[in-house]
């Protein structure tokens, strides 16, 4: 079952390409980090798949239909975009109340257990509540209307990291009950780390790397050894990033093999040092790499 | 209940490190055949973890006939690790433990040369046992 | 969506409403006043101008302050984020806000039309019947968007005006700059090149008489430029000109006449002198020629416009869907 499915998608304004050549395939009932640097492409994707914006180029599938096509689709797919938008002159009774109106899906008894969970004053005006709050309010909106995939737009930049944390905590339990499937962006690694099983790296509109993270930590490993050329590695070791000093040579490879030459110290990468290799290097680009697990 | 915590430097992936917490506990005594593992809703609620790394872990745990999921109730303790037995055995190792220590402070290693050689050992016979 | 068009609404509709209410109180307190009167002056003119304003003035507030902001204070906010990830399309969305709009600002300019043209019939009355107030028949360019149902139609598309401005700038303020210019253009040409010609006009031959010359005009060199005619009542009168046998208008009028005024410095100009002077003209073959929409045909015109106005409006809605599926 696939929650999002992109070919060669691509989307131009004006004179700019914001994401080119972009083929994904996410799988459904996992939470999907979209990982990459400010301007790189990863809200175009969002928007994209939601069905805010409409392709140049390429076709973009989302939980089974096309995005944005109708109501039908509309109620399959949750957005919360950036900076959370909540109508600041409504209350959260009055944000409820607008998705019970609007969506035929909605589940107002989950809406308003998690508004009561959360300790919001149902009376209070959304431009009177913290980051914080307006984000859980603008998540509890995408949640209620009980999507098949929830869409969420760089959701905890804005918030402290007590709020950070809460935030991710609830969407996970609101994951493990409802089994739905997630994207969420994020320019935080260290966020993305404990939340996400499966992963997309985006730099400068494109994909450079993607799969299950369990996958990407095995296969990834950081070898450093004495000087030598890079030309002399196994055919089957894709170097993603190298740097040499006079004696040395550290290089990352992204491998199905076991790395056998003794002459290399392998050591094991962290999430961030392997989204950090492939944001640095922009060489090392290879549309859509797919590690198959 | 026993309470899962993570513990970002340790180099082991959450799921592992879970794994880990669990067969602890069952060592320690601090789980006993029947007890229930946490919800996975709830650890996740605490953690802020991905649900399918806590499945993984109860998975693995059931893969090696520690604890059995049951279906709609939770997942409970089917086996302890080591079982009253060794509970006695912790004794005497201990006592040889604390010799040991004894001897090596009086050949004039500080704290920290005694955790590096007691770690460097512990891990190259563990690699000998796998090899 | 009805329920959410309403919250969003409500308080731009109410204001509009209080204000018209607090108008029509006016008029109906100083209305039964002025019935019997054949003299209008002080606190009956400056209600009067004060209600021909308001006429104008309605469409062009609707439009800025109804319509711009529909779409535009969504996406200067992001909620268009928020609410077209709802369950609604964008087009649903936009249906029922425009149709909402555009409703509540017909009747809003139905309801001002009504009470105003109440107020003032029996000045309108006065006025069809003297040619001399020319300027305030009803049919007149200046009373004309300000009676019958014309505004009606100018509301709806100063509405739908300010939406399709909104959806092209997205900038509030900057759009309803715009909206205000383009509405203004529009009322000001409307007048001029399509409505006179909407309907055949009255054509009619008018032999220049004594008695029938209302109006000389002359430019400073003293030469005399043109003449005019009794003008039916309450007629909109297009063209009062003087022409040649041939049928072509004259301007300046011919020599034979131009020594029938006095040049500058011989002194005042005798009217029955001049006059009489003048009549010459119809000796040589000339005759006025008045081209002029009679009473009558204010209903028809105001038919005609209205419609004219809900088709302009229909076409813009057309461009507003459109374009809508487009904004991100």
């Amino acid at each position: 079952m696939t929650a999002l499915r992109a070919q060669s998608l691509g989307k131009k304004y004006k004179r700019r390409w914001a994401l080119t050549g972009c083929t994904l395939d996410v799988p459904a009932g996992h939470v999907t980090g979209l990982v990459g640097p400010n301007g790189a492409g990863k809200s175009t994707l969002l928007n994209l798949a939601a069905g805010m914006l409409r392709p140049t180029t390429g076709t973009i599938e989302v939980c089974g239909g096309v995005p944005g096509s109708g109501p039908a689709q509309l109620a399959k797919v949750g957005f919360v975009a950036q900076n959370t938008p909540v109508y600041a002159g409504l209350t959260v009774d009055e944000h409820l109340r607008l998705g019970a109106h609007l969506n035929p899906s909605w589940d107002d008894a989950l809406a308003r257990r998690r508004v009561a969970g959360l300790g919001l004053d149902t009376a209070q005006q959304a431009g009177k509540l913290s980051g914080g709050q307006r984000a859980q309010l603008a998540l509890t909106l995408g949640i209620a209307k009980r999507p098949e995939l929830l869409l969420l737009d760089e959701p905890v930049a804005a918030l402290d990291p007590l709020a950070r944390r809460d935030f991710l905590a609830d969407l996970m339990e609101t994951v493990a009950e409802h089994g739905l499937s997630v994207v969420l962006s994020s320019h935080l690694v260290s966020d993305l780390e404990r939340v996400c099983d499966h992963l997309i790296v985006l730099v400068e509109s494109q994909v450079r790397i993607t799969g299950e993270v369990e996958g990407l930590l095995a296969t990834h490993h950081r070898l450093s050894g004495s000087r030598r050329d890079l030309d002399t590695l196994p055919a089957d070791q894709h170097v993603v990033s190298a740097s040499h000093t006079d004696r040395q040579t550290t290089v990352l490879v992204r491998t199905e093999a076991p790395i056998l030459d003794p002459g290399w110290t392998v050591g094991r990468l962290t999430l961030e040092d392997l989204v950090l290799a492939y944001m640095s290097n922009p060489t090392a680009a290879r549309p859509a790499l797919e590690v198959l697990r | 209940m026993i309470e899962f915590h993570l513990d970002g430097g340790s180099g082991l992936s959450p799921y592992q490190q879970l794994v880990r917490q669990v067969r602890h506990a069952l060592r320690l005594g601090l789980l006993h055949e029947g007890d229930q593992l946490p919800k996975v809703k709830d650890v996740v609620a605490a953690l802020a973890i991905n649900p399918n790394t806590v499945l993984k872990a109860y998975r693995e745990l059931e893969h090696d006939g520690l604890v059995a999921a049951r279906p709609g109730v939770g997942t409970f303790v089917t086996a302890t690790l080591g079982g009253g037995g060794s509970l006695a055995a912790l004794g005497p190792l201990r006592q040889d433990l604390r010799r040991w220590l004894g001897k090596a402070r009086r050949a004039g290693l500080d704290e920290e040369s005694i955790e590096a050689l007691f770690l460097s050992t512990f891990r190259s016979a563990a690699r000998e046992d796998i090899a | 969506m009805t329920w959410l068009t309403w919250r969003q609404f409500r308080i731009p509709a109410l204001a509009v409403y209080a204000a018209l209410a607090a108008v029509g109180v006016v008029l109906a307190i100083t209305g039964p006043d002025l019935v019997g009167r054949t003299e209008f002056t002080g606190d009956a003119e400056s209600l009067y101008t004060g209600t021909m304003l308001a006429m104008y003035l309605l469409p062009a507030v609707l439009g800025v302050f109804w319509g711009v902001p529909m779409v535009t204070r969504e996406l200067e906010t992001g909620t268009h984020n928020l609410v077209w990830n709802q369950t609604v399309t964008r087009g649903r969305w936009l249906a029922v806000k425009l149709g909402t709009g555009a409703l509540a600002a017909a009747l809003a300019a139905g309801l001002l039309s009504l009470a105003v043209g109440w107020w003032a019939s029996p000045i309108d009355t006065m006025a069809s019947a003297q040619p001399e107030n020319a300027l305030w028949t009803r049919i007149s360019p200046a009373l004309f968007g300000a009676r019958g149902i014309a505004p009606i139609g100018y509301a709806v598309f100063a509405l739908v005006l300010g939406v399709a401005v909104g959806i092209l700038l997205r900038r509030t303020v900057a759009a309803m700059a715009v909206t205000l210019v383009v509405f203004a253009a529009v009322q000001l040409l409307v007048p001029v090149l399509v409505r006179p010609y909407v309907l055949p006009a009255t054509e009619e031959a008018v032999t220049i008489t004594g008695e029938n010359i209302t109006r000389i005009t002359g430019n400073q060199a003293g030469v005399i430029e043109s003449i005019d005619v009794a003008e039916p009542s309450g007629a909109w009168v297009l063209t009062n000109e003087t022409v040649d046998p041939s049928g072509a208008a004259v301007s300046p009028l011919p020599d034979a006449v131009q020594g029938c005024m006095p040049a500058p410095g011989e002194g005042l100009p005798d009217r029955q002198t001049v006059v009489g002077c003048l009549t010459q003209l119809s000796d040589l073959g000339y005759q006025q020629r008045l081209e002029y929409h009679r009473a009558d045909d204010f209903w028809p015109l105001q038919w005609i416009e209205t419609a004219f106005f809900l088709a302009l409006s229909a076409l813009l809605a057309r461009f507003c869907f459109r374009r809508l599926r487009h904004l991100s």
